[in-house]
């Protein structure tokens, strides 16, 4: 760092400077709030010509102040504080580190190298935008997360926010905005990749007295939160875009339906629907266009089916969430057999700047088929797990290895899996494939919502297909019969091979069992559940190979499969291991090496997580 | 509309909530939303409660006991004073919650979902939290625990006044 960098104004304590604090889930969860409240507290207590905001609309720009904004994505290094306008990013802040933030880097401008973040390299980085988590990505809909207050429409209007609506209102006719949407070639996000301005053309055609706009922020995908970090980093550029939708194609009714589990998303969408209303942009005759528009907001109630969207639409209607043969498609008939338009939260988010910047704009980031971009929740076995933003087309190596930093602890990359219950994996040596919708499916794995994680080689692919097929049998809903029963079968196959009972013709069975599953299935659920299992047999049958014949599990996770040792040279018999067994199954003198009873062992792993010695083997 | 509290068990503000809903365009599909409400309010829905909806939504009980027990969210029992929920979403699963979760049932001595039998505890999973960052993620009172290790179960019980 050089000595310039290390002062940030020349006049600390004057400049006006704004510290933001995160408070997305991950950094709530890693106590945001009470570093906020520390701030608080010690700037008010400090002679800084401070002002501590937290309320929207009331933002002074003199001054100190002090806010909460939605998620920046860099969620493994959280809580994150950054100050600006100089936009130093300290990572891993504690309570006690606000205290030196405000002197040091408050009233004297220096910069707290410990808070940097450190890269692979151990070099310090200084600011959000030099570290290569950040600079390899492109953001658009991300573009304010982060950087503005989520709740105060204020800022998102100071961002160039709500511009597309009034322009749509004041200029466009609703043809002329689903052509455009057409033009961009803006496919949805919801995972399966519908052209969007199609599917909204098509409505905008029906004849109907009463039509009905649904935004789908179910993300039921386990390991997936991109959704919500954007209705909770920037809930008005999703709203805006529904608007812009409902206008051009009729609606005057919309839904949020989003999942319970999201308070914070929820409570942020609510106040934002509340302002838009207050503000005139929701309600009877908008803007003075005539469209009459008001949005309501439900909640789900813990159903993976209910993301698909003719199960969510009966669960808006109060019903058993289960799902129907298309056609009629949404569009025909959907909410009270009324032609309803269905659209992922993030297809929505991507609509504003496409009016704004034009179709020919859009259609130029990413490739020619997959425009745009794509938000992912990278996580698993990554260094820097969070949220990233990138153009189609780029390679996996590039968003696992360069953005992600790679696999932690020297261990080697396995396989990277998309498209979550939906999806398959891409193995190590296929890391150069593009991201895009075609690319992915033709490596046998889906785009899906945007899941993406990554697995080290101690990951066993047996038990990952297993954990995908117990999640979908247990979210099948029970309709048809392809999805229900194979799902049931599936999973006894994977049960017995993952302990050692696996027999020769499972892997055919397997095979088999999935195309049919694959065929026959009523909805999507079905129809994609058997995915895991055919693309870890593709890429991975060996590993299922040695799992049938020789009862082994190469990755060492199978519980049953693992034999514990206690080698004699390492161990010094302390005897921590014979203290946390279960079953007492570990014995030996004090001093001397100990011993496990293989008979009696229930394999539960304590001892060689406690020892400290490395004198517990897992084989 | 007749409201008076003692045909219902329900507090009164939630029976005037549900009014509310039974007076709105559609109302049937308000139902999703009142026994959320509900469930919020008391932890679980009684066969009481159940009745009490139905009534206050003017449906039929066979639908509302047909979308209650559709859904996850709702459960029927109480859950334990303190309820213990393991992240098992796949980022916390390939992290290792399996072994987390199987730990907190062990240590507590309960199946899933059943509370302790001083109604202290229960263990629940639920499907990515939405801090996979953390990853393998326990919730408890709000209280969220990152990185969880088997290790770390007894603990984690401990800051909640329990003992072996
Ligand atoms: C089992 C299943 C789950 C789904 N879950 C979601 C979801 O969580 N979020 C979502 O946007 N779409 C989900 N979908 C896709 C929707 O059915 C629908 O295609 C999508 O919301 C359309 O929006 P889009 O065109 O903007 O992508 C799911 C589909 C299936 C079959
Ligand atoms: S998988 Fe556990 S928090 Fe996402």
């Amino acid at each position: 760092m050089t000595e310039q960098a290390k002062t940030l104004t020349s006049n600390p304590g004057t400049e006006k400077a704004r510290v933001i604090v995160c408070a997305g889930t991950p950094c709530v969860s890693a106590g945001a709030l009470d570093i906020y409240e520390e701030f608080e507290e010690r700037l008010s207590a400090v002679d800084l010509p401070a002002e501590v905001v937290l309320e929207d609309e009331k933002v002074e720009n003199e001054g100190l102040s002090l806010d909460l904004t939605g998620c920046p994505g860099f969620c493994e290094q959280g809580p994150l504080v950054r100050i600006d306008p100089v936009g130093i990013l300290y990572t891993n802040v504690t309570v006690e580190d606000v205290e030196t933030i405000i002197d040091k880097t408050l009233a004297q401008g220096e910069v707290i190298e410990d808070l940097c973040y450190e890269d692979v390299s151990g070099q310090r980085v200084l600011r959000e935008n030099e570290i290569s988590f950040y600079s390899s990505q492109k953001r658009l809909v991300l573009d304010n997360c982060g950087y503005i207050r989520p709740d105060s429409l204020g800022d998102y209007r100071r961002a160039g926010g709500l511009k597309a609506l009034q322009k749509v209102l004041a200029e466009m006719t609703p043809e002329q905005v689903c052509d455009q949407i057409l033009a961009s070639n803006l496919r949805g996000r919801g995972g399966a990749g519908y052209p969007t301005g199609q599917k909204w053309k098509f409505t905008l055609s029906q004849q109907a007295e009463e039509k009905f706009i649904v935004a789908n922020c179910d993300e039921g995908d386990p390991g997936a939160f991109m959704d919500r970090s954007l209705i909770e980093g920037d809930p008005y550029r999703v709203l805006e875009g529904m608007i812009i939708g409902a206008y051009a194609v009729g609606a005057s009714q919309g839904f949020v339906y989003i999942r319970i589990e999201y308070p914070l998303a929820i409570k942020r969408l609510e106040k934002a629907v509340e302002n838009l209303r207050e503000q005139g942009f929701l309600g009877k005759n908008i803007l003075d266009s005539g469209l009459d528009l008001d949005i309501d907001i439900r909640r789900g109630a813990g159903a993976f089916v209910c993301g698909e969207e003719t199960a969510l639409l009966h669960s808006i209607e109060g019903k058993r969430g289960m799902p129907r043969p298309r056609p009629p498609y949404p569009s025909q008939s959907g909410l009270w057999d009324r032609p309803t338009v269905i659209n992922n939260v993030e297809t929505l988010a991507n609509v504003p700047d496409i009016i704004n910047r034009g179709a020919d704009w859009y259609s130029d980031i990413g490739t020619e088929n997959s425009p745009g971009t794509k938000v992912f929740a990278l996580a698993g076995d990554v260094v820097n797990t969070g949220l990233v933003e990138v153009p189609m087309g780029i390679s996996l190596e590039e968003v696992v290895n360069e953005i992600g930093g790679g696999v932690p602890g020297g261990k080697k990359l396995k396989a990277v899996q998309t498209g979550g219950p939906a999806g398959g994996c891409i193995p190590a040596d296929e890391l150069d494939v593009k991201v895009d919708f075609e690319s992915l499916a033709e490596k046998g794995s889906i785009m899906g919502s945007g899941g993406m994680i990554v697995m080290d080689e101690e990951t066993c692919m047996v038990d990952l297909a297993k954990y995908f097929i117990e999640f979908s049998r247990e979210e099948s809903c029970g309709k048809c019969t392809p999805c229900r029963e194979g799902n049931t079968r599936l999973l006894e196959i994977l049960e017995r091979i993952t302990r050692g009972a696996g027999k020769e013709e499972d892997i055919d069975l397997l095979r088999r069992l999935s195309e049919l599953e694959q065929k026959a299935s009523l909805c999507g659920l079905g129809q994609a559940a058997p995915n895991p299992v055919v693309s870890t047999l593709d890429y991975f049958e060996e590993e299922y190979r040695r799992h049938i014949e020789e009862q082994e599990c190469p990755a060492g996770a199978c519980r049953y499969l693992v034999t514990y040792l206690i080698e004699a040279d390492p161990c010094v018999g302390c005897g921590a291991c014979a203290r946390v067994c279960p079953v007492d199954c570990i014995s030996g003198e004090s001093q001397e090496p100990h011993e496990i009873d293989q008979n009696e062992c229930i394999k539960c792993g304590q001892c060689y997580e406690v020892c400290n010695f490395e004198a517990v083997l897992r084989k | 509309m007749s409201c008076c509290s003692e045909e219902y068990t329900l507090k009164e503000k939630i029976v005037e909530k549900l009014q509310d809903f039974r007076g709105r365009d559609r109302s049937d599909s308000y139902l999703i939303p009142a026994l959320q409400i509900v469930q919020e309010e008391y932890g679980y829905l009684s066969r009481q409660h159940l009745d009490e909806v139905a009534r206050l939504l003017s449906v039929p009980y066979a639908r509302v006991t047909g979308v209650a027990s559709f859904y996850q969210f709702f459960n029927f029992q109480p859950a334990g004073e303190y309820e213990i929920i393991i992240c098992t979403g796949t980022a916390c699963h390939v992290r290792g919650a399996g072994a987390v979760f199987d730990r907190f049932l062990e240590e507590l001595g309960v199946e899933p979902e059943e509370p302790t039998e001083d109604g202290k505890f229960s263990v629940t999973d639920a499907r990515c939290v939405g801090a996979c960052s953390k990853a393998p993620v326990v919730i408890i009172e709000e209280k969220v625990y990152s990185h969880v290790a088997p290790d770390d179960v007894p603990d984690i019980l401990a800051d909640f006044g329990y003992s072996p």
